[in-house]
């Protein structure tokens, strides 16, 4: 590995301005949805094949009464230990030598397994093409030395990329310096994961963050005991997938995208 | 802004009223979260909790329409608890002045009024002078009759309660915001206000400003690192605009339009050029004949000569007592009174306020000339719902015009910094930039006056008209060049006691150089340094360089005015010019100099009573005034209601609504005030996804995807109580017209608690039109309100009332 890199979300330093949003589908030559007002600033309602990030917004009232407008940058955590690749069993997810996660999109046989892995629910199937797809985090970028677009885009500083220990200690500086039920998330589990946050409020505030996201067990089933001893098959995929639904039940179901892109 | 933006990242509080920063100025936002870093307090005051107030220390909401009273109770509380910085009180503000015998302030309205015409004659509202003609003035502010008392004892009315009772704020947070701001009035300690639409769109927008700069100046912000009253700007140019005359009373520089009984350029003149017989006010609009005699000799070249007025007779003339703003242009043309429009890069049909009225007067017109880069409601109004295109008799054109990546030219920022740009790419298909445009409407127009003459054949005869390159396009530099100016002779010049020698078409280096007899040609006053004599345009710095540590960056492109990136600097130092606040050092007197920001003039400081100047040079006095007589409505500020307001009276005085706006009286401007049929406060803005009237926006399909239709922001409790579910559809109906559009239930709207009753507030953005996208929802402005403020006719979008009703059975 070549460094590892580390994209940090501190989400008391974002205004909810959605350039990142933009900027991922200009620089992934994305379409967009023709979406409609759900009542929310949020939108489109949820990640799709073709919004790799999104911010959400959620109105919440803290112990002391206090309003608060919560932004939350959603998008793929680049596991360390990651479910989608462990699961693909076409090796098209695959590790990059920066410790992220891409995607050989010629190799994905649209089988869905990540989708069930994923223990934050981020890849998305496409029915078009039936693909899977989601952020790399501008991989090709990374290759040339440049940041991801979402990070070039942010103007506040509420998106930061850097080398992983770095960017570690300037989130938890930055939890200090916040104090309160501050925290950073991502560090701990799946083996740490290549976006961290910085959190305001504790992760069981926030709309569609695991407090305690791990890699499946049927996931850990599959790679360790039966993945070395049989051959990759629909019928295995299958057998993965159903096996993880009597364990985990499933992810919400995906909305379509609303009137066609 | 008197400052600039990186400068904000030196206050230590901030107070966010009347804007909505982190929406509207995204990228500028990162200095205000900069300030944070430093420890500096973020305070939000608004009628909605925003995604500013998210980032904000704490959000304060208040119902539109009563920012006069909020920070009129600031005042009051700064005076009565003797929180302001008095040593720059006394020395730098108009406060020790002695007024008229006969001013007086009685039961809402001031000495003056006429009720018939809704207007001041302000004969009173000066001040008493000694037998040099020299304002009399008492340093102890003890004097009854002193600005200080007067405005001591205007502002005892805005108590906690009054205020809290007007504006719906909870008593704790008016001292919260009160005692946290107002401890800024201290030498190591510095305020800035930021500001924007949500002050200006108001029937007293001006005087909201002007109540936020008698604070600074009470507490002595302004002219300081950190401090002043910074009206942010945005992507629209205004800054630039406002500086090239976009508004109708003024000429290129804040330079006034004449009107048509000063019928000589001496006349003009001696109106505009302020006097004072005080040897230690600067006044330097005493140069107001060498900047307008300058202007004429751009726009008519050698064609103006000292013997025909430079051409003042040529130039337009608007009749004494008329206003020419957007609310008169659309009314004039309801009557039938305006032929033709030319409409470039605006879209009114959605964007002006009272849309029904404005969509009615556009079918009076004979021809309509648009240039934009996509077709919008106004070109296409014609064929807009519920309009018969067989009945219009419009012609009407639309211009392909290029977008701003595709052209080179200058851009102003709000902090006055005038930055190069260049062209990015290629206008696609026939499309040309607005200027090329204008050439050849111009270049047409001359030749047909050369050829069969006509109406003030001279102006267009004489018209200097040489901006344009060898294939005919325009030459961007030329016309800048031209703004700048030049010597139109040899001459040499007494700068500062060392001789210069400038050749004819030698760019003017600083506007204190243009004279008024003829031999200097500057298009805009203001703009003159931004070329060096030799041609070198300044715009296109880009030193990083920050000598003062302050983040001035003087190499960084052009500031107006002369490279000056705070404005009123000297008064950021004691009368001996030794800076107040040693630790963010803007400006010092070394003896003989001043070392640090370009200063506000050369002189020494005021405490050399021989050769020393007072530091606000542009004000005829030379000092702040507190006392304000410029404006149409009073030189203090009192809170008025809005046009529509929930309130029968106005809890300060008899006077209900501003005394000075003019009322529109026409069929289609009706108002309902404190009615049970209209119960509820609306206001309107835009949103970060959008750009104004969203004609440039909604064509961009991965914005239109994040904010795709039109909403009405409705508290939760509100909701509950009209049974309106989020994302239902709802209609929202005022006096005037309604707009269907999606409820957006939300905790961020709270019911406010005025003069005992509870009012309701609700908000929708204005970025929508019937054109595109297909189907979606209709301009907001069919509800809005036919009225502006007092002194600049800026409409009152912020606040009108309304009814939601939820539509059934959809």
């Amino acid at each position: 590995m070549k460094q590892e890199f580390v994209k940090l979300i501190d989400v008391s330093r974002c205004t909810a301005c959605r350039g990142c949003q933009v900027a991922c589908k200009q620089w992934n030559e994305m379409p967009a949805s023709r979406t409609r007002q759900h009542g929310t600033y949020q939108n489109p309602q949820d990640l799709q094949w073709n919004t790799w990030t999104l911010i959400r917004f959620q109105e919440h009232v803290d112990k002391s009464g206090t309003l608060r407008w919560l932004f939350r940058k959603d998008g793929c955590m680049h596991c360390t230990n990651a479910a989608c690749v462990k699961s693909c069993p076409t090796g098209a997810l695959y590790y990059t030598e920066f410790g992220t996660v891409a995607i050989n999109k010629e190799a994905c046989i649209g089988c869905k397994a990540c989708v069930a892995a994923c223990p934050f629910d981020i890849p998305r199937y496409n029915e078009a093409d039936e693909k899977i797809y989601k952020c790399d985090l501008c991989y090709t970028r990374l290759q040339e030395g440049q940041k991801p677009s979402c990070v070039l885009s942010c103007p506040t500083g509420a998106l930061s990329i850097g080398k992983k220990e770095v960017m570690i200690e300037k989130a938890y500086a930055r939890v200090k310096e916040l104090g309160g039920d501050a925290n950073v998330y991502g560090d701990k589990f799946v083996g740490s994961t290549h976006v961290i946050y910085v959190l305001t409020e504790k992760p069981e505030v926030y709309d569609e963050l695991p407090s305690h996201p791990a890699v499946p067990f049927s996931i850990i089933l599959w790679k360790n005991l039966f993945k070395p001893f049989t051959l990759i098959g629909l019928g295995a995929v299958a057998g993965l997938a159903g096996l993880h639904y009597l364990i985990k039940g499933p992810h919400k179901v995906h909305e379509k995208n609303e009137g066609g892109e | 802004m008197t400052n600039h933006y990186i400068d904000i990242k030196n206050s230590d509080v901030i107070l966010i009223m009347g804007s909505n920063a982190a929406e509207h100025h995204p990228i500028a936002f990162k200095w205000i979260l900069r300030a944070k870093d430093a420890g500096a307090k973020l305070i939000h005051v608004d009628p909605r909790y925003t995604r500013t107030s998210a980032r904000c220390d704490y959000h304060v909401p208040i119902r539109s329409g009563t920012d006069i009273a909020f920070l009129g109770g600031m005042i009051n509380y700064i005076i009565s608890n003797d929180k302001y910085f008095k040593d720059y009180v006394v020395n730098y503000t108009n406060a020790p002045f002695i007024l008229h015998q006969d001013f007086s302030f009685n039961d809402g309205l001031f000495s003056g009024y006429d009720p018939e015409k809704r207007k001041y004659n302000k004969d009173t509202w000066t001040f008493q002078k000694d037998a040099n003609g020299v304002p009399m003035k008492d340093f102890t502010l003890q004097d009854p009759k002193c600005v200080f008392q007067a405005l001591k004892q205007h502002y005892s009315r805005y108590t906690i309660d009054k205020v809290s009772s007007i504006t719906g704020v909870s008593k704790e947070n008016l001292l919260r915001v009160y005692s946290e701001y107002a401890a800024t009035g201290v030498p190591d300690k510095a305020g800035t206000e930021c500001y924007a639409l949500g002050w200006t769109q108001h029937t007293s927008g001006s005087q909201n400003i002007r109540t936020m700069a008698i604070i600074q100046l009470l507490l002595g912000n302004m002219g300081i690192a950190g401090g002043g009253i910074n009206a942010l700007r945005g992507e629209p140019n205004v800054q630039g605009s406002t500086d090239h005359c976009i508004l109708y009373g003024n000429l290129p520089g804040y330079l006034k339009m004449p009107s048509s009984s000063l019928d000589t350029i001496e006349h003009y003149l001696d109106k505009y050029t302020p006097k004072s017989n005080d040897p230690q006010s600067a006044n330097y609009y005493i140069n107001y004949p060498n900047f307008y005699v300058s202007w004429l000799k751009a726009l008519y070249g050698e064609a103006a000569t000292p013997e025909n007025g430079f051409g003042y007779s040529w130039t337009p003339k608007m009749d004494d007592g008329k206003a020419y703003s957007q609310l008169h242009l659309f009314d004039k043309m309801l009557a039938g009174k305006v032929k033709g429009l030319f409409s470039y890069g605006t879209d009114p049909a959605v964007s002006s306020p009272n849309t029904g009225k404005t969509r009615k007067a556009l079918e009076q017109l004979e021809f309509l000339v648009s240039a934009n880069i996509f077709d919008n409601e106004t070109c296409s109004f014609w064929k807009g719902p519920g309009v018969d295109p067989k009945k219009v008799k419009t012609e009407c054109f639309l211009l392909p015009a290029s977008a701003t990546m595709e052209k080179e030219g200058s851009q102003s920022n709000s902090g006055r910094w005038v930055q190069w740009k260049y062209k990015a790419a290629n206008a696609p298909g026939d499309a040309i930039s607005c200027g090329d445009i204008q050439i050849r409407i111009i270049d047409a127009i001359k030749a047909l006056y050369a050829k069969e003459g006509g109406p003030n054949a001279e102006s267009v005869l004489n018209l200097k008209w040489d901006y344009k390159n060898r294939d005919g396009s325009m030459n961007v530099e030329k016309v800048s060049k031209q703004i700048n100016g030049h010597f139109t002779v040899d001459v040499e010049i007494d700068d500062k006691g060392v001789k210069k020698q400038f050749k004819k078409g030698d760019c003017v280096p600083t506007f204190g150089m243009l004279k008024a007899d003829g031999t200097t040609s500057s298009g805009n006053w203001i703009m003159a340094g931004s070329f060096e004599a030799n041609g070198e345009n300044k715009m296109k710095k880009r030193g990083k360089d920050d000598p003062t540590g302050l983040g001035l960056y003087p190499n960084w492109s052009f500031c107006w005015p002369v490279n000056r990136r705070v404005i009123y600097n000297r008064a950021s130092c004691d009368v001996n010019g030794k800076p107040y606040n040693p630790k963010r050092k803007l400006l010092e007197w070394t003896g003989d100099k001043w070392v640090g920001d370009v200063p506000d003039g050369p002189w020494p400081p005021m405490a050399d009573k021989e050769k020393g100047k007072y530091p606000f040079i542009m004000k005829q006095d030379g000092v702040g005034s507190l006392f304000g007589p410029a404006m149409a409505e009073g030189p203090f500020p009192e809170h008025y209601e809005p046009l529509e307001g929930p309130l029968t009276k106005n809890p300060l005085s008899s006077q209900l609504i501003n005394p000075a706006i003019e009322i529109f009286k026409g069929e289609m401007d009706k108002t309902a005030n404190a009615s049970e049929e209209f119960p509820y406060v609306c206001t309107t803005y835009s949103c970060t996804e959008h750009w104004c009237s969203g004609a440039l926006t909604r064509w961009q399909a991965w914005l239109l995807e994040m904010q795709p239709e039109l909403y009405v922001e409705i508290g939760d409790e509100l909701a509950k109580k009209l049974n309106i579910g989020n994302a239902d559809w709802v209609v929202v109906s005022s006096a005037r017209g309604q707009a269907k559009c999606r409820a957006m239930v939300t905790k961020r709207f709270k019911p406010f608690k005025v003069e005992g009753k509870t009012v309701h507030q609700v908000g929708m953005p204005f970025n929508y039109g019937w054109l595109y996208p297909e189907g979606g929802s209709d301009s907001t402005n069919f509800l809005t309100t036919t009225v502006g403020d007092a002194n600049t006719f800026c409409p009152e979008y912020k606040a009108f009332m309304v009814n939601v009703a939820k539509v059934q059975g959809v």
